[in-house]
């Protein structure tokens, strides 16, 4: 095997491998598993009614994240104040009972650590190069970003986690996706990963792990990083990773959880071992050129419907598919608009800025850099701008980046998973249009009716400022 | 898990592509703390449409649902098989499943068979009006009109649902050998073995 060229994902598996079956199953140990409150409580019962225990709580943290209202969760005194849906109540006490009794780390609901749970890992330095990394979330494939295999789970799988700290699997297959040059103005880490998906599709990536590989992501911060993996699973792809390097240590060094010392040192020798050798074969490569890469936004309701904000509304009859055709006439239907029109004219009338997609501090920032010194449009009937954890939000606020989103006329709440699936109370009304930083732009998915279209946080901002889908390098052009 | 042998009966004729799990359940059914009940709101959105398949009368409690490809995509929530389950779905036939979902599927029992998309077209015709037949033994799918299309399946899947295996006691029983690897992660990445820093 040693003679063998491998690629990182063949590396990291063969490394957490615990046995193997005749038939090809692994049984695969799983170095950090992250649980919230939303699909570990039917686990945790498995457990209790099988007289089972965690195996190992010391590589399990949690964090409540879905349900949490992103309105104050303190009063004037301090005092936590409760949750006034009783099922979201019952489900975040069900995680506080469960962590208790199970002796698992866990951040409350009014930590300054708390968060969303892909923003956590990365930010503590729980996750770390090379391990194997899963949550009861599909967007867990964030974690990639630093260069793990992560992957989201089921709850029967997070209950198979917590009881043997391994899971069954059969490897995947590998996917590259290669995107070399430079990227253009006002292009960020947001259009690159929905250019991807648009470029193979929802299923594209199914029953694959992505390697994102090539200049334009060795260029990326981690946060960057993570923001493109993160998506990976909008692509079909269950995980998604870009090999650690300079920056990746750079990132992670002195964070709580991350190695020190002289563990630290011997944690870097290991990692920079973790890259596709050269001569190791990919299953499938896409080659994209970062010249072809736009300012983008969706237009459907399937993440795969990505256009540059350049571009028009799409006709049916455009796609060779015939299925694809009766879903694009579903989708304009949904999204109440016509094929032909432009993009640029599609009147936005709320804007969500957060997400395990896009709120890190550099997210905070670009919307920032669009929203100084501007107000919103007239037209925008809510905006917030949910950061991704309580660290995110103390950061950007010794930046005084609330003050511009509060003056512009943005809400600017308490950290949480929000109105990217409307699980609590921020929910976009029917018919209504929303200018979202998150990553799925699926039928009720930002509540019943709403009518989602996905872009990066400068581009949400330019929609907050003009009232409409907006190309941020026009506003660029404007003095503010 | 209950074993899975046959499936057999009427099937819903839906056959629609990249149908994600918010779609088969929204997210306001999932805060409950059990796995029970989830039916009602299965499909909840195209339920409100006229002639959706899944409040046609002839497809009442259907068994299989013949869907489109990319099935059960996006969020990984195992509340959609449990909907399935709880509105009566023990099969699902599709060109292709999501990675997630067809392994939640498994867990819980339900069968996921991946054919040709023109073998699931033609299945889609004839659930119009006739029953289809799932064989995991023999891994067929058969109907009264002499079709009869072979699918694959992963053999330890199909194993564990024929038995209706526990997987996690199944993987207990492999207690030494994650004992071994723990102790050799100690001692070769002791960095990863550190965790939150809290006593096992």
């Amino acid at each position: 095997m040693a003679s063998k060229p491998r690629t990182l994902y063949e590396k990291i598996w063969d490394e957490h491998v615990v046995e193997r079956r005749d038939d090809g199953t692994c049984l695969i140990f799983i170095d950090r598993h992250l649980v919230h409150e939303v699909t570990s409580p039917q686990a945790f019962e498995a457990l209790r009614i099988a007289g089972r225990k965690v195996r190992r709580p010391d590589l399990t943290l949690a964090v409540p994240d879905h349900n949490l209202p992103t309105t104050a969760r303190l009063d004037a005194s301090g005092a936590r104040l409760p949750i006034a849906d009783q099922e979201s109540a019952q489900q975040l006490a069900a995680l506080e009972h469960n962590v208790a009794e199970f002796g698992i780390r866990y951040f409350h609901a009014t930590a300054r650590e708390q968060g969303i749970v892909h923003v956590v890992g990365p930010e503590q330095g729980f996750s770390l190069p090379g391990s194997t990394i899963v949550c009861g979330d599909s967007h867990t494939a964030a974690h990639g970003g630093v260069g793990a295999l992560a992957f989201g789970i089921g709850t029967s799988e997070v209950e198979h986690v917590l009881a043997t700290q391994t899971l069954l699997l059969k490897r995947s297959k590998s996917m590259e996706v290669r995107v070399e040059g430079e990227l253009g103005t006002g292009v960020t880490p947001k259009d690159v990963i929905l250019h991807v998906i648009g470029r193979i599709g929802a299923a594209g990536g199914v029953g694959h792990v992505i390697e994102y590989r090539g200049s334009v992501f060795e260029q990326m911060s981690v946060e960057a990083r993570l923001t493109v993996c993160n998506m990976s699973i909008e692509g079909g792809a269950r995980a998604g990773l870009i090999a650690p390097d300079d920056t990746t240590f750079a990132y992670l060094k002195d964070r709580p959880f991350a190695p020190r010392g002289e563990q630290w040192e011997q944690a870097v020798a290991y990692w920079r071992t973790l890259r596709t050798d050269e001569g190791a074969e990919f299953d499938r490569s896409v080659l994209i050129d970062a010249a072809d890469i736009e300012p983008s936004v969706t237009w459907g309701t399937s993440p795969e419907d990505v256009l540059p904000i350049t571009g028009v509304v799409p006709a049916p009859e455009s796609f060779a598919d015939p299925s694809k055709q009766k879903a694009a006439r579903a989708s304009l239907d949904y999204m109440g608009l016509e094929p032909g029109q432009r993009l640029t004219d599609v009147a936005v009338q709320n804007i969500f800025i957060g997400s395990c997609t896009n709120s890190r501090i550099e997210d905070m920032r670009a919307a920032a850099e669009v929203l100084r010194g501007r107000k919103v449009h007239p037209n925008i009937r809510w905006g917030i701008v949910v950061p991704g954890s309580g660290l995110v939000k103390a950061q950007a606020e010794a930046e005084g980046l609330d003050r511009i989103f509060i003056e512009a006329g943005l809400e600017w709440r308490e950290p949480g998973c929000s109105a990217c699936l409307g699980m609590n109370p921020d929910k976009v009304p029917a018919g209504e249009r929303c200018a979202a930083t998150s990553n799925r732009n699926f039928v009720g998915r930002q509540g019943p009716g709403a009518r989602t279209h996905l872009m990066s946080p400068a581009m949400a901002a330019a929609a907050a400022v003009t009232g409409h889908l907006a190309d941020v390098r026009d506003l660029a052009k404007e003095p503010a | 898990m209950e074993p899975v042998r046959q499936v057999e009966g009427r099937a819903y004729p839906f056959g629609q592509k990249n149908i994600d799990t918010d779609i088969i359940i929204p997210a306001h059914w999932l805060k409950t703390i059990t796995r029970e009940g989830l039916g009602q709101g299965a499909f909840e959105v195209l339920r409100k449409e006229d002639g959706n398949v899944f409040d046609d009368e002839r497809y009442a409690g259907a068994p299989i649902l013949v869907a489109g490809d990319n099935f059960g995509c996006g969020s990984s929530r195992e509340h959609a098989a449990w909907a399935l389950i709880d509105m009566g779905v023990k099969a699902v036939i599709a060109p292709s499943f999501s990675d997630i979902f067809s392994s939640n599927a498994f867990k819980n029992g339900i069968l996921t068979v991946v054919l040709p998309q023109e073998q699931v077209d033609r299945l889609v015709e004839v659930a119009q009006t006739e029953t289809i037949a799932i064989d995991l033994e023999s891994q067929t799918v058969t109907t009264p009109f002499q079709d009869r299309f072979s699918f694959e399946i992963d053999p330890f899947r199909k194993a564990c649902l024929l038995d209706g295996l526990d997987e996690v006691g199944l993987t207990m029983a492999s207690d030494a050998a994650i004992g071994k690897y723990e102790m050799q992660l100690a001692a070769s990445r002791p960095w990863m073995a550190r965790g939150t820093g809290l006593a096992a």
